[in-house]
């Protein structure tokens, strides 16, 4: 049934995504800690280094036995999106097992055991490849999602089924760049928010003062950088893209119902789908027509504007997806941007209120980074690919819905102990702490 | 080029079970041989180092065959739907198993993993030898029923068993008499290979016995073999006719019955030639297996709907094309990297100079 189907992905992505979310982010964090030991040989960035990397190496395990079943899932449950499409989409996930994996996993078994044996500059190096072949799985994965938003370089057969006609699109395509760059700039949010929110647990709890102050700094530095660049112009970029080629779900996630020459930006309301209104609404005049098109009085397309079957299936809930995502981004480019002040005035170590609202905010960077792909996926319906493939054509034919709410059902259930399992090993890593990790 | 999509694919799948096989049988031995703590964590180990970078190679197959044989993807993911979930479940069993136990000293702990580790490696093997049994002995492709399918010609759905366990009625179930058995050869054979790897790999004090036990095993998988083969001969005559028309595919059985023969000298042989041997036992029993098929890739057990093989199950000449030359690239970095972790993590694990880093 399509919505077993569709709650299992939707699930299973879900958790999936709060691991490599981390490792992208991290990875570079970790590069960043192992330079800085090679430029200065001070111990404490080596250490640093190693540290991240424990937690690196916990996320990584979860990201891989959570990622296969996504990989899977094409199969089992979307055979029919699998059989139409699949000579395209299998291309760059295919490429992402066969160029990503192999060496993110090689190098992090390196990294890990190999510190004495490669010595310092490979071991460096090591640390490298492992940043780039997280990178790399990110520009596949995006690649793949692309062409579902906008497919390019192909063609459809008689049988229905979809063939690629120029590889080369499926990288030029005009919506992966953006989309990568917006994605990979909110992981290094994600794992920077998580680097600074130990460093302020470390501080306020008096422990391994030193790397709480290291953590910390470098935290709000790379969490203030990745925080703007998510909004602009990486966000940006995005929101333009859905105006051209998807303008349906663009009115839908701004909660535009009408269409308006100078269009409001909504600030807060809640969908109203029977009145086709905003109960409650604060917006502010003409700003959604001036980011939009760089002009005050600019005419955009609400939801009026487009057949029933054309607008996203679950408006209310593509609303809210970007609503908090676009809110929390704001508030987190707001406390880092405070934090950096009180760094450069060297008061940070002392702000116990800014230290205890920096311990908590790493998680609204997961959930912010979650919400940006719920508006992606969401936004996408009724459609598989954009336009062409209607999701509720792509499930598997001959799996009954018993069999998935069993599956379904099994996977709430070990995601749920797994998760449990995830945080008592990554609170014994943080509470073993950097400074007493070799021993 | 499906024909060479086919030998990559099938190149990454023996891969896997090689290399993740060991694994699975590492844990196989664990559950059943290692009682002292000491070996426990060493063997434990010598699968925890490496599980994670071999698995990968299951991911690369999975994202090969969807890119190059879709079709074939689609029926056999949706049709072999609560196997293949079920696996799912198991390979993460495993690797937390594989994960956690060091983490914490109680006995409790350390036992519930070595459990999940063991019992989720055996039944992992067991099913993966139950896949290739359905794999040989065909679906109910288009389930028909009286002469009507009830989809279209390719897809199917196989309940895990039937009531009659049998392998020779139209509606066949994933588990049956005949595909028990080549889960039994999968077991031995894994468990086999995860022997020989334990003894090549560390110092743990059940190594000698691990070398009788590897012959024991080779002994039993020789009469599995041949037993399994004879009642297969008897339920479908033609199973081996392929190896008649192409007289050089023999060269596939031959290295097989090659490995089996050189494992009954386990105690005399050298490490690296034990590994070796139950490596090319795998490779030559999957190979036997596919090429007494080819180019069939699943057999239809009605005949109305055609079996589903390499050429009718593939995708356009162009996008194979493209992918076989980044494959090509691809295939390159994947040796450079396997040599250079073969160069830094050879020999014994317990003799290995972590700096300080191991958990």
């Amino acid at each position: 049934m399509l919505f077993y189907d569709r709650l299992q992905f939707a699930f299973t992505i879900t958790f999936h995504y709060l691991f490599p979310q981390l490792t992208m982010g991290l990875s570079l964090i970790i590069v960043y800690f192992k330079w800085k030991y090679l430029k200065t040989k001070i111990e404490k960035y080596n250490n640093a280094a190693k540290f991240w990397m424990k937690i690196f190496a916990i996320n990584f395990t979860m990201g891989v036995v959570t990622g296969i079943p996504m990989e899977f899932q094409f199969g089992t449950n979307w055979a029919k999106f699998s059989e139409l499409t699949g000579s395209i989409i299998g291309q760059t996930l295919a490429m992402e097992g066969a160029f990503s994996f192999f060496l993110e996993s090689s190098f992090l078994v390196l990294f890990i055991f190999g510190e004495k044996l490669l010595g310092q500059k490979l071991h460096f190096m090591a640390a490298f490849f492992v940043f780039l072949g997280s990178w790399l799985s990110g520009v596949f994965i995006l690649a793949t999602n692309a062409w579902m938003q906008h497919p390019v370089g192909f063609e459809i057969l008689d049988n229905g089924r979809y063939v690629l006609t120029h590889f080369g699109e499926l990288f030029s395509n005009p919506w992966l760049i953006p989309a990568f760059l917006h994605n990979q700039m909110a992981s290094i949010v994600t794992s920077s928010f998580v680097v600074a929110s130990v460093g302020a647990f470390y501080l306020l709890t008096k422990k391994d003062v030193e790397y709480g102050k290291l953590f910390l700094k470098t935290g709000v530095v790379f969490g203030f950088i990745s925080a703007v660049l998510v909004a602009f112009p990486t966000g940006d970029w995005n929101a333009k893209n859905m105006v051209k080629y998807q303008p349906a779900s663009f009115a839908a996630m701004e909660g535009l119902f009408k269409t308006e020459d100078g269009a409001e930006i909504v600030l807060i309301g809640q969908p109203n789908m029977v009145e086709k209104k905003l109960d409650n609404k604060i917006a502010v005049p003409n700003i959604l027509s001036f980011l939009t098109y760089n002009n005050w009085d600019a005419k955009i397309k609400g939801m009026d504007a487009f057949k029933e079957d054309q607008l996203p299936t679950n408006i209310p809930m593509l609303y809210y997806s970007y609503h908090i995502m676009v809110g929390l981004g704001t508030i987190f480019i707001a406390i880092m941007a405070f934090a950096i002040y009180y760094l450069y005035r060297k008061k940070l170590w002392s702000k116990k209120g800014i230290l205890w609202v920096i311990m908590f905010l790493a998680p609204f960077a997961y959930i912010a980074n979650l919400l940006g792909w719920y508006v992606a996926e969401l936004g996408r319906q009724p459609y598989l690919v954009y336009g062409l493939l209607k999701t509720a054509d792509g499930i598997s034919p001959t799996v009954s819905s018993g069999n998935t709410l069993f599956t379904l059902l099994g996977f709430m259930g070990l995601y749920f102990l797994l998760g449990f399992l995830f945080l008592i090993l990554v609170g014994k890593t943080i509470k073993i702490g950097p400074e007493n990790q070799n021993h | 080029m499906e024909l060479y999509w086919y030998l990559i694919i099938v190149f990454f799948l023996a891969m896997f079970f090689i290399l993740d096989g060991y694994n699975f049988g590492v844990g196989i031995i664990h559950l059943f041989m290692a009682k002292k703590e000491n070996d426990k964590v060493v063997v434990a180990k010598s699968a925890g180092l490496f599980w994670d970078a071999n698995e990968v190679w299951l991911v690369a197959a999975g994202g090969m065959l969807f890119m190059a044989f879709p079709i074939l993807y689609a029926s056999a993911f949706s049709g072999f739907y609560l196997p293949l979930i079920i696996v799912l479940w198991l390979i993460i069993f495993r690797a937390i198993g594989l994960e956690l136990r060091d983490h914490f000293k109680y006995q409790m702990w350390k036992d519930i993993w070595d459990v999940s580790f063991g019992v989720s490696s055996l039944l992992l093997a067991l099913f993966f030898g139950i896949a290739l049994g359905n794999v040989v002995r065909g679906v109910n492709l288009g389930e028909v029923v009286d002469g009507v399918s009830k989809h279209e010609p390719h897809y199917f759905f196989l309940p895990l068993w039937n009531d009659s366990f049998s392998p020779i009625v139209q509606s066949v179930g994933v588990i049956d008499w005949f595909t028990i058995i080549i889960g039994l050869i999968s077991v031995v054979t894994l468990a086999m290979h995860g022997a020989a790897w334990i003894i090549l790999k560390t110092n743990s004090s059940i190594n000698e016995k691990l070398k009788n036990t590897v012959l024991k095993l080779d002994i039993i998988l020789i009469i599995l073999t041949v037993f399994s083969v004879i009642v297969w001969l008897i339920v479908n005559p033609n199973a081996l006719d392929n190896f008649g028309n192409k007289l050089y595919l023999i060269i596939l059985p031959l290295v097989y019955f090659t490995g089996l023969i050189g494992l009954l000298f386990s105690k005399k042989i050298t490490d690296k030639q034990r590994i070796l041997f139950t490596t090319i036992v795998i490779f030559g029993g999957i190979a036997s297996t596919l090429a007494s098929m080819f180019p069939v890739v699943l057999p239809s057990t009605n005949n109305i709907n055609p079996s589903l093989t390499i050429y009718n199950t593939a995708a356009t000449e162009y996008g194979l094309s493209v992918a076989s030359i980044w494959a090509i690239i691809a295939i390159i970095l994947i040796v450079v990297y396997a040599i250079a972790q073969k160069r830094f993590l050879g020999g014994k694990i317990d003799d290995m100079d972590y700096g300080g880093d191991a958990h």
